[in-house]
């Protein structure tokens, strides 16, 4: 029985590491689709809309690298993955990306063997409370329950947070955040605490929005960005340079809705070699010349995308702050096309 | 001599190995051998270039590195600077907390529904074959959701338990109270008892990694020497019985025996009952049983005392009906037949698959993370896991933990069953 138990651990590791390829380009043109990792449900991130489709902030790029790579932004299968299985899907190849509001850390790059080819969320962990517990500041949460997402960086923060302030609590781990909406709302926990964009999401998704705050403090830096399998270097490439040309894109002015009167009209070389007008950028990453056109014709430039899913505009109604481009005082920053 | 050198002296040759019926067998066991060997070292090494293709180490040293994560419910002390290692043990000790008492409920009520379902009370045998039916035809991960659900959604939260100046003012009371003389609360989180405390305890046994609480130990060590001085009262009332037929009267020394040392003992160290006291958010002090645990155990026993209850009811209905009408004939009321006659003879039936509902409700533990509840896979499946990236490596480590965990009860109930069976002479 020993043996037997132990002998389908290994097959089933095996099987699952013999999937992960090298060549995820030719993979995904092959399969003609893009398996791409979001949220299993976090509104204005990565969430199925009321028709069933994937909508959000992250989801945008999933569609975008589709757009550059396959020609066609609806090619994308969206695997939902958990705090817990996001890491697991992604090194199994079970997904080409995972676009999953995940921080950027040093041990998921090095130890975990991914990389982390871009930032799109300059994020930080909060805490969200009711109104009328009358707390005004994270510093007053000593003793209190606070629910927390599993295989978080944000669960180790809440530790390093409480022993920094010498305070103390009890958490309540949850596996994701429709649950820890849940049990915060029952009443499970004083606090919930998670990156602030996925606070201002989840609060925006609750009944009676007015009746939560979110704390001042933010206790901890979370970059979030897609990452790709370590090793396929020129895949890494092509999601990290979809990325910028969006970001490009916003410097320049250029939208889903001007982008063909801008290809016609602009005398702005950078221009030029982001459309693909000029020179031959695409093929040194193994598409075609207009891979980054395709990609801002799809999903619109950086701050669209902003705008349409997590902006002011928006439930969620958050402020660019860091996320503004480097022009405008944040740190969004495209390097040179050329 | 001269038969045995009659016999042909056969020289072995090979296609003997196939058609002769004498090393055919091993023949056969020799090759499954080799391919079952083959095909094992195919995985290991298949495992083994995998993890070099994804440059990813196979070890555990991870396990002495700082956990950093905090865990709400802790049976020995543990903080965020504890090992990985120490909170894989803080998930087994929940784990094993869990299956503990979920056996121990689901034996009782598995026992009781068992035996009223053959009731002649046509009232009560049906209800118990609702609870039955419906308890062991729904899957017990929605038995456990829906009890954490009641607990967490049903129940006042703390503030609601808050007294403050203006509502004393006003003359409202609370919208909740604590029950029994204010010694329990219930609220959303869980459900705060009184803790036991001495006030003159003993100091901590230290052995080593293991720190263990001495009045409890001289408690325990008290109460088992009372039970055994019980007992041997009880051994010799039983012989002056069988020696001049009058069992003299034990009542008033067993209970001397039993309470006197241990309430002595209690009142030598200080004993007093600490009661949770509302503080800002949570109510402190006492003994918090969370709703997690809670929901888990109970969600479990139910369910497993269902199966329980069929195997003790096949139990009672394997025995023949003769033994009770005998039983009956002998002047045996009742209830002394089902506990004297026919309980102790359905035993043997009904050990051996209690045995697999135990190994059940302890593997069907794991399925606390639904619930949030820090068991083994929720420290080292979960956040150890996650945290860490050690896949490969903590899953091998749970399932040689929950193999170890299942192979123990499996050894001590079939030493239980060797107790009880019909020995046959």
């Amino acid at each position: 029985m020993k043996k037997s138990v132990f002998l389908g651990t290994l097959s089933a590791a095996a099987l699952v590491a013999g999937i992960a390829g090298a060549a995820t380009l030719d993979d995904v043109r092959s399969r003609g689709e893009l398996i791409c990792g979001v949220n299993v449900g976090l509104t204005g991130f990565g969430a199925p809309d009321a028709n069933g489709n994937y909508q959000g902030f992250d989801v945008a790029i999933c569609k975008a690298v589709a757009a550059a790579v396959l020609g066609d932004a609806s090619k994308v299968k969206y695997v939902p993955t958990t705090g817990e299985t996001r890491f697991t899907a992604l090194a199994s190849g079970e997904v080409d990306l995972l676009v999953r509001n995940s921080t950027w850390t040093f041990s998921r790059d090095n130890d975990l063997k991914f990389d982390f080819v871009a930032v799109n969320y300059y994020d930080g962990q909060g805490f969200m409370v009711k109104k009328d517990l009358g707390v005004s500041s994270a510093k007053e949460l000593d003793g209190a329950t606070v629910c927390i997402q599993t295989g978080t960086t944000t669960e180790l923060n809440l530790a390093d947070f409480f022993k920094a302030n010498n305070m103390s609590y009890t958490p309540v781990t949850v596996a994701d955040d429709s649950e820890g909406q849940r049990q915060y709302l029952a009443g499970a926990c004083d606090a919930y605490t998670t990156d602030a964009s996925g606070l201002a999401a989840s609060r925006a998704t609750m009944p009676d929005a007015e009746s939560h705050i979110i704390l001042p403090e933010i206790i901890s830096k979370e970059p979030l960005g897609p990452l790709v399998r370590h090793g396929d270097n020129q895949w890494g490439d092509i999601v990290r340079w979809t990325y910028f040309a969006l970001v490009a894109a916003e410097e320049y002015g250029v939208t889903s809705a001007n982008i063909e009167e801008v290809a016609t009209s602009t005398q702005n070389p950078e221009v030029k070699r982001l459309l693909g007008l000029e020179g031959d950028l695409g093929a040194m990453l193994g598409l075609d010349k207009e891979f980054s056109k395709r990609a801002i014709a799809a999903v619109g430039n950086y701050g669209e995308i902003f705008e349409a899913n997590i902006g002011s505009a928006t439930p969620i109604g958050l402020a660019r702050g860091l996320n503004a481009l480097w022009t405008q005082g944040g740190l969004q920053y495209a390097p040179p096309f050329r | 001599m001269s038969l045995v050198q009659d016999v042909p002296k056969d020289s072995f040759r090979l296609s003997m190995l196939v058609y002769d019926t004498r090393y055919r067998s091993i023949t056969i066991q020799v090759i499954v051998l080799i391919l079952f060997m083959l095909f094992l070292s195919w995985l290991v090494n298949n495992t083994i270039q995998n993890l070099a293709a994804k440059d990813r180490t196979f070890d555990f040293g991870f396990l002495g590195m700082r956990a950093g994560y905090d865990i709400n419910q802790t049976l020995i002390s543990y903080t965020n600077d504890s090992t990985h290692f120490r909170a894989a043990m803080i998930g087994l000790l929940n784990t094993l907390l869990s299956a503990v008492i979920g056996c121990a409920i689901a034996t009782v009520l598995g026992v009781i529904v068992g035996v009223l379902r053959l009731s002649k009370n046509w009232l009560v045998s049906r209800l118990m074959t609702v609870y039955v039916e419906v308890f062991r035809n729904v899957p017990v991960l929605l038995w456990i959701l829906l009890s954490a659900t009641i607990l967490s959604e049903a129940t006042p939260t703390p503030a609601d338990y808050r007294v403050t100046e203006a509502m004393i003012a006003a003359g409202e009371a609370p919208k909740a109270s604590m029950l029994l003389d204010d010694s329990v609360a219930i609220t959303t989180r869980g459900i705060n008892i009184p803790a036991p405390l001495v006030e003159r305890g003993l100091p901590r046994l230290e052995l080593g990694p293991i720190s263990i609480n001495s009045n409890m130990l001289a408690f325990l060590i008290v109460l088992g020497a009372s039970l055994y001085g019980w007992q041997m009262l009880r051994a010799h009332a039983k012989r002056v019985q069988e020696a001049t037929g009058v069992r003299p009267t034990t009542w008033w020394k067993s209970l001397a025996i039993v309470v006197l040392p241990t309430l002595a003992l209690l009142i030598a160290m200080g004993f007093h009952l600490e009661y949770p006291q509302l503080t800002r958010f949570n109510f402190n002090g006492g003994i918090e049983l969370l709703h997690s645990f809670t929901a888990l155990t109970v969600a479990l026993s139910l369910y497993t005392a269902a199966f329980i209850a069929e195997i003790v009811r096949a139990g009672i209905m394997a025995i023949s009906r003769g033994q009770s009408e005998a039983a009956a004939a002998l002047g045996i009321r009742p209830g002394r037949t089902m506990s004297l006659v026919i309980l102790p003879q359905a035993l043997r039936v009904i050990v051996p698959p209690l045995i697999s509902q135990y190994l059940n409700l302890t593997k069907n533990t794991s399925l606390a993370i639904a619930v949030s509840y820090m068991d083994l896979r929720g420290t080292l499946g979960g956040i150890t896991l996650n945290q860490t990236g050690k896949e490969l490596e903590c899953m091998l480590l749970m399932m040689g933990i929950y193999l170890c965990i299942s192979l123990t009860i499996s050894a001590l109930m079939n030493a239980f069953n060797r107790a009880v069976k019909l020995k046959e002479r």
